[in-house]
């Protein structure tokens, strides 16, 4: 089955949140438009829609996160769903039969939607393959296949900016190889038509096959930040930063570090994003991060109604078919 | 009351280690072939089988079939799997040593041996452990387990890291006349779980490189040349290894190969999140490679065909991509699979038929796999039009994790005679 028939109602409506890959142009801009109503809600006195009423959202974490977790919570509770988190080790689902039968669990207590962070790539595909089909999963991070809610508030940051997506340059700095929100963000970005799209690190961190994705590689950062209008850059765990893949987390710094120096190649009003958490001195100088170019903290806050209209829709769809 | 004496009348004889392929009949006295076309003066059958209208074939011998027995990995066990087979036109199957307990001792491999004999439906042979507990570090009794029937020794799928330790293991195996079996994966690269390339990239899932297979066969190859071991290379998955096969070959070493029918039939592009039973080792890889594995076989490169057949249960293979269980329960579609291949134009039918009888049965050093006056009398009589899907109701495998569901097949065995006693036959529809 494919992430299309998967995701998608038979009228082409959201019915999971798993992938980019399969959705179309008219469903981002959909979610987009749909995200840019709820970005005042937060501003307001009582931060709350009613759009969720009666609806509970559980937060099913097999690998731990805060901020992922809590913007999905606030965005729950700002749609005024009931929402319930809950931290399982993965050692505890070793098996398949376990974490299908936590599944079972949570669906007797009437629970209409999940949202699922898994180490493993495709562990929210299996989830949306097995659940009841009043319930509607929205994938928040599977190992390093996708992170699309990531990818659809980087855009809508991108959309704030920069208005129309034809004419950008954009480039994706750093540990491609283990991001899925890289993988994410390639499908939006081309979905959406950027005029180029590249992606920048070592070779080691790059995966063999990339430019099948629609992207141009580069080892070098300076020629990859030439003239774009959007530098992403992405966290490098700690685990990575010494051993087979790198040297140490200077010799990054020196060679992928975002700087004002290696910046000033790009276009002048050029904006950076990072989808955090920042690792200060690795891959991005704290000039940068909390400069004028800087867009992260919007990101943040964008996350929050980007979840919202993902939810929203997925629940519409659901309810429609009820 | 055993039948003796059988005629089989009527079918399209098959028998690619004779280059026979007529329509004759067959006549099996006291558990052999005793003749073909002419009945011998004085036969008088005890039973006759018209197979008019049907194929007949030596029964198959798959070099690589397990049948979760010893383990716990699956509900399959040595009767479901042996009776799967036999369904399926497979009368010898070889059983890999990373069996749980492995074959790394006498009691492991009787009691094989021994349920298999007690099951009574196809045979079981086993290859034994070449190192204790498949670690790579000490060797297994070599000696002792060919006494008590092991024909041969492997790693299974377990990469010897050590050289030094392979080295020894290949002089051992040669002190004690033994070949050895391996299949070629270096253990550092060998850590994904499908094909590294695009399509791994796209998914997210930890890939294992073309150079998985090759560095491990360079090295092997240039042990095997040192010690002067018979060696065997498991399930190719590479173009590149299919070459270097044939190099070796020309020079003159004594290596043989085989391929798993998946290889064979499916590629990167069948992997899915969904479909877990794709997630394989080795790992499908590109259509390049599958076209040079299919040359391979039809320049005679790759000897064997195995089903690779590995019967788990659905909790094996219910979980994110990564963390199920690799193998198909595929024993059933070995000769569905094979004919639909010597249908395509890249390999010949008795290419194709040799590839899971003669050839197998050669590279163990037996003469199963063959209709010759005097050969066992294991046979299978098959309707090679009857258009049908492959379907998960039909699987005797304990295993459902068949890769094949849905696929178009034209085959279906009507009877299966092992040592010339009848252990299959089709329920009339």
């Amino acid at each position: 089955m494919t992430d299309k028939q998967l995701q998608l109602d038979p009228q082409g409506r959201l019915k999971h949140f798993l992938s980019i890959e399969g959705l179309n142009r008219k469903l981002l801009v959909d979610i987009l438009d749909n995200a840019e109503q709820f970005v005042g809600v937060g501003e307001r006195t009582v931060k709350k829609v009613p759009l969720l009423r009666g609806k509970t959202i559980v937060n099913l974490f097999f690998e731990p996160s805060t901020r992922t977790r809590t913007t999905f919570e606030l965005a729950a509770t700002r749609l005024s769903a009931d929402i319930l988190s809950i931290d399982i080790e993965k050692s505890a689902t070793r098996k398949g039969e376990t974490l299908l039968d936590t599944l079972r669990n949570l669906e007797a207590m009437h629970s209409d939607m999940f949202v699922v962070r898994h180490s493993n790539s495709g562990a929210a595909h299996l989830i949306a393959a097995n659940v009841a089909p009043h319930i509607s999963v929205i994938n928040a991070g599977d190992g390093r296949h996708a992170h699309p809610s990531q990818a659809m508030l980087d855009v809508f940051t991108i959309r704030r900016h920069k208005q129309d997506f034809y004419k950008l340059k954009v480039a994706i700095v750093g540990d491609v190889m283990h991001s899925r929100v890289a993988r994410s963000e390639i499908h939006a970005l081309n979905t959406l038509g950027v005029q180029e799209l590249r992606v920048i690190g070592p070779k080691t961190l790059i995966p063999t096959g990339i430019e099948d994705m629609g992207v141009h590689v580069y080892h070098d950062l300076q020629e990859g930040l030439r003239d774009v209008d959007v530098v992403i850059t992405l966290r490098l765990q700690h685990e990575r930063m010494e051993g087979p893949l790198l040297p140490s987390a200077s010799e990054y710094f020196k060679l992928y570090g975002l700087t004002e120096k290696k910046l000033s190649v790009a276009k002048d009003d050029a904006i950076v994003m990072h989808p955090g958490p920042i690792n200060r001195g690795v891959e991005i100088d704290s000039e940068v991060a909390d400069g004028k170019r800087s867009v992260i903290l919007q990101q943040v806050s964008h996350g929050i109604a980007i979840r919202m209209a993902v939810m929203s829709m997925t629940m519409s769809t659901l309810a429609g078919q009820q | 009351m055993t039948q003796n004496r059988l005629h089989i009348r009527g079918g399209q004889l098959i028998d690619p280690a004779n280059q026979l392929d007529a329509q004759q009949d067959l006549y099996i006295a006291d558990g052999k072939v005793l003749a073909i076309g002419q009945a011998p003066d004085g036969f008088q059958p005890d039973q006759t089988i018209d197979a008019s209208g049907r194929m007949v074939i030596p029964g198959l011998v798959d070099l690589c079939a397990r049948t979760g027995e010893p383990g716990n990995l699956s509900k399959a066990n040595i009767a479901s799997e042996t009776l799967a087979a036999v369904s399926a036109g497979v009368t010898t199957m070889v059983c890999p040593p990373d069996t749980d307990p492995v074959i790394d001792s006498t009691a492991v491999a009787e009691l094989i041996h021994s349920r298999s004999a007690q099951a009574g439906l196809a045979r079981v042979l086993t290859i034994g452990a070449l190192t204790q507990g498949l670690e790579g570090e000490r060797l297994a009794s070599i000696h002792s387990l060919k006494a008590i029937g092991c024909l041969a020794f492997s790693n299974a799928d377990r990469a010897i890291v050590s050289s030094e330790v392979l080295r020894r293991a290949m002089e051992y195996a040669v002190s004690c006349d033994v070949p050895v079996f391996l299949r070629a994966e270096d253990y550092w690269l060998g850590r994904g779980c499908m094909h590294e390339g695009a399509i791994s990239t796209r998914l997210g899932l930890p890939g294992i490189p073309s150079t998985a297979e090759t560095i491990a066969l360079s090295r092997d190859l240039l042990l095997a040349e040192q010690t002067g071991v018979r060696l065997h290379f498991c399930r190719l998955s590479t173009a590149a290894a299919v070459e270097m096969i044939a190099d070796a070959q020309q020079r003159g070493l004594p290596v043989s190969a085989d391929v798993s029918l998946q290889n064979l039939h499916l590629t990167e592009m069948d992997v899915d999140f969904l479909q877990p039973d794709t997630h394989l080792r080795p790992p499908l890889r590109t259509q390049r490679d599958r076209q040079a594995l299919r040359k391979g076989v039809a320049d005679g490169v790759i000897g064997s065909i195995c089903s690779d057949h590995k019967p788990l249960d659905l909790d094996a293979k219910t979980a994110p991509f990564s963390d199920t269980e690799p193998g198909a329960s595929s024993i059933e579609s070995l000769l569905p699979l094979i004919i639909k291949l010597a249908a395509g134009d890249s390999v010949s039918l008795q290419q194709a038929l040799a590839a899971v009888t003669c050839n197998p049965s050669r590279t163990l050093g037996l003469d199963l796999g063959q209709l010759s006056p005097g050969a066992s009398a294991d046979i299978c009589i098959f309707d090679a039009n009857d258009d049908r899907l492959l379907q998960r109701r039909d699987l005797l495998s304990q295993g459902k994790n068949s890769p094949y569901l849905d696929w178009s097949v034209s085959t279906r065995v009507s009877h299966t005679l092992m040592n010339g006693r009848i252990v299959y036959q089709a329920q009339p529809e």
